[in-house]
């Protein structure tokens, strides 16, 4: 499955390991959350990067442990009208969270702004849509309401600061 | 008035170019049906029985003589030269093309109008009292409040796939016009001892198959929190709201299968985790929204009007127009006026591209150019002089809009149902006309006094039928409509759900039923102060049901 990442395409230097694989010495890996928790002894000191994937049922507070070692998360879009993993993101982004956090399953072109805006970084997407059609659609909305939902590095007005800074 | 500035101009814009984006996608096949239907729905776009339907919002139902004239246009140049208004302050027209959306929604937007958020899983167009503002009863306005819950509810980035609708409900008053315990979310103002304004936070209520009454989380949270404190709500409600099951996916599930106590102690840990760190922010923007809202420049009047005393005595039909339809306002020398879009034998909530413009035309010439939609499916020219009251009246009467039936038999609600409605079991819209013919004459429905019935053509309850007085719900048995009666239910301050009286009636056996039980009401009250609600909570359902089904 292709990877969007920084708005582009982008090669995935991650290796997922199912429940029933071994754990490599070394690279740049991602497991499960019952993973995570059974292997913990030895995740904790893996040589390279750690990832995890969460279901979306999952509470933040469970990932507050882990969340010092991990530099990605990955959040399910078990259906994309499903939008547990919305409000999800968004918890661990204000636990502190700031490395990269991944949506993937049915993750459409729609959908894509209101991710970014709640704090995933990169995308797992079919093939589908070629690039434009996901430039594109996550730049459709420039100017929004809600405070602290602008994601860095995007042009887009959070509209009631911008209203209080010209007054 | 609100009015947009370039920020909400270019938003409401670029949602516009999104849809017509998504629409062509959807057309060239690009999107599926499934993948489009969501995308649609938050554009207020369902698919019916014979066409497309669009809702358009008429944000706390508020609008002026230009937004009306649009609507009126929409109507004629994209319907069939009418449009429905709704129970929830909102339009629909029944017959759009997919075609004709996108350029229908650029209209709207020249006059500061959308769609958004009338359909879908998420936060949906906020609905208040039709009187804000001018209500004689009314703590404050309660708009601005409704203006900052749309601008942040309008694309919310985190609550846009939400488990089910979402539905708020504000009022600034202490008699409750809004219906706000029947809400997932109510919110009621109250001021403190000092004279600050807070608000009571009432979460869990609805209609539907499984009807329930509201519980309050918080007796009087700061204004400034407001928009904090809901978004605590909203996410817990994202989190843990069912999604397994469509028909329990609601907020009042959650809380009701969490307990109150349990649902409030979720609220308030996630709130607490996240204090309302940029309250100023929302003070800020409440305050700036407050002044559109600025009491209009009324005139210094006395508080006696010759020329509307005068007509008063003239003209009978006026003097009892005025006393059923004609409300208190807070400012001396002028009048709330409810029109009815209730005439006797017509389609609740129905009104004609000419009628619309008429009444644009009168707000504009009368009432500071301002319209309300109500709940009830009725219109209101909230700020009339006294003095013009009766040319008023003489306009509307020209256009068969001067039914003075407000808050009696003949105004009644009804969903759409079967005529139009995909998930209906069975036709709301001729048992209404049914009734409404039945108890034609004023003077009956006078003596019979408040009453509200309610009818919904299937058990989703979107013509209230729980909350009725009298509540209708219209089902299904072997090809056959039949129609279940409730008595009792209020949505007002006493909001109550109403119960079922027994066995249902076949179509042509309703009116009649009706007018059994009122009947019985009128045989059994104490005296005309007795209201039927009163009357019913005094006596009970056993003296009703014997009358309906004595014979049985
Ligand atoms: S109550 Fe049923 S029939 Fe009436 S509009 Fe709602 S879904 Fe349709």
């Amino acid at each position: 499955m292709p990877i969007i990442k920084d708005g582009a395409f982008a090669p995935d230097p991650w290796v997922a390991i199912t429940d029933d694989q071994p754990i490599p010495a070394t690279g740049d890996i991602w497991v499960s959350l019952a993973r995570l928790d059974s292997d913990w002894g030895t995740l904790c000191s893996h040589a390279g990067e750690l990832g995890v994937e969460v279901p979306n049922t999952t509470k933040a507070e469970k990932l507050k442990p882990y969340l010092g070692k991990l530099s990605l998360i990955l959040l399910p879009f078990p259906a994309y009208t499903d939008g547990r993993a919305y409000s999800l993101a968004r918890l661990l982004r204000e636990e502190g969270y700031i490395h990269d956090l991944r949506a993937r399953g049915n993750v459409l072109p729609d959908q894509l702004q209101f991710m970014k805006q709640v704090g995933f970084t990169s995308f797992e997407v079919t093939d589908r849509f070629p690039a434009e059609v996901w430039t594109k659609a996550a730049q459709h909305i420039s100017a929004v309401y809600q405070e602290g939902y602008t994601e860095p590095h995007a042009a887009r007005t959070a509209i009631w600061e911008a209203r209080r800074a010209r007054s | 008035m609100y009015r947009y500035d370039e920020f909400d101009h270019r938003f409401v814009a670029e949602r516009v170019s999104q849809f017509r984006d998504q629409a062509a996608r959807r057309l060239s096949g690009e999107l599926t049906e499934e993948e489009f239907r969501p995308l649609r729905l938050m554009n207020g776009l369902y698919l019916q029985l014979h066409a497309y339907m669009l809702r358009v919002a008429i944000p706390y139902g508020t609008l002026n003589g230009k937004q009306m004239d649009r609507l009126a246009y929409i109507a004629e140049k994209y319907d069939r030269g009418y449009g429905h208004f709704t129970t929830r302050q909102n339009i629909q027209y029944n017959w759009i093309k997919l075609e004709d959306t996108a350029e229908i929604l650029e209209k709207l937007a020249e006059v500061e109008m959308h769609a958004i958020q009338t359909s879908g899983n998420c936060i949906r167009n906020v609905t208040t009292d039709q009187w804000a503002g001018a209500a004689a009863d009314e703590l404050a306005d309660p708009r601005p409040v409704g203006e900052l819950l749309r601008q942040w509810s309008s694309l919310h980035p985190e609550f846009s796939y939400l488990p089910r609708k979402f539905k708020i409900a504000v009022t600034g008053s202490p008699h409750d016009r809004a219906a706000v315990r029947v809400h997932d979310i109510g919110l009621r103002m109250h001021l403190n001892d000092k004279g600050e304004r807070g608000w009571e936070v009432i979460v869990g209520g609805g209609l539907g198959r499984t009807p329930f009454v509201g519980v309050t989380v918080r007796d009087f949270l700061p204004e400034a929190e407001l928009r904090a404190y809901l978004e605590a709500i909203m996410r817990v409600y994202n989190l843990y709201g069912r999604r397994d099951n469509k028909y329990k996916a609601r907020v009042k599930i959650l809380v009701h299968e969490l307990g109150k106590e349990e649902f409030q102690r979720q609220v308030e840990a996630e709130y607490a985790r996240k204090p309302a760190t940029n309250v100023e922010l929302d003070v800020a923007e409440l305050q700036r929204i407050e002044t559109y809202f600025a009491a209009p420049a009324y005139e210094e009047l006395p508080k006696f009007s010759t020329g509307f005393e005068n007509a008063r005595i003239q003209d009978k039909e006026f003097a009892q127009w005025v006393k059923v339809n004609v409300a208190h306002h807070k400012q001396q020398g002028y009048a709330i006026v409810n029109i009815s879009l209730k005439p006797e034998g017509g389609i609740p909530g129905d009104a004609t591209a000419e009628q619309m413009r008429v009444v644009a035309d009168l707000g504009r010439r009368f009432s500071f150019d301002e319209i309300r939609v109500s709940h009830a499916q009725n219109l209101v020219l909230p700020h009339v002089k006294r003095d013009d009251l009766y040319t008023v009246y003489i306009a509307l009467k020209a256009h068969n809009l001067a039914s003075g039936n407000i808050g009696l038999a003949g105004d009644i609600i009804a969903c759409p149902g079967l005529d139009y409605c995909a998930l209906a079991t069975a036709r709301s819209i001729p048992i209404a006309q049914g009734i409404s013919r039945r108890f034609a004459d004023v003077k009956r429905q006078e003596e019979i006094g408040p009453l509200k019935i309610n009818i919904s053509g299937c058990i989703n309850a979107c013509g209230h039928h729980h909350v009725g007085h009298i509540g209708i719900l219209g089902l299904d048995k072997k090809g056959e409509e039949y129609y279940q009666i409730t008595l009792g239910g209020s949505s007002s301050d006493d909001a109550a759900i109403g119960s079922i009286l027994g066995p249902g009636f076949a179509a042509d056996e309703v009116a009649d039923a009706i007018e059994k039980i009122l009947d019985t009401y009128l045989g059994l009250r104490t005296g005309p102060e007795e209201t039927f609600l009163l009357a019913y909570r005094r006596v009970g359902e056993k003296p009703f049901k014997e009358a309906l089904y004595a014979n049985h």
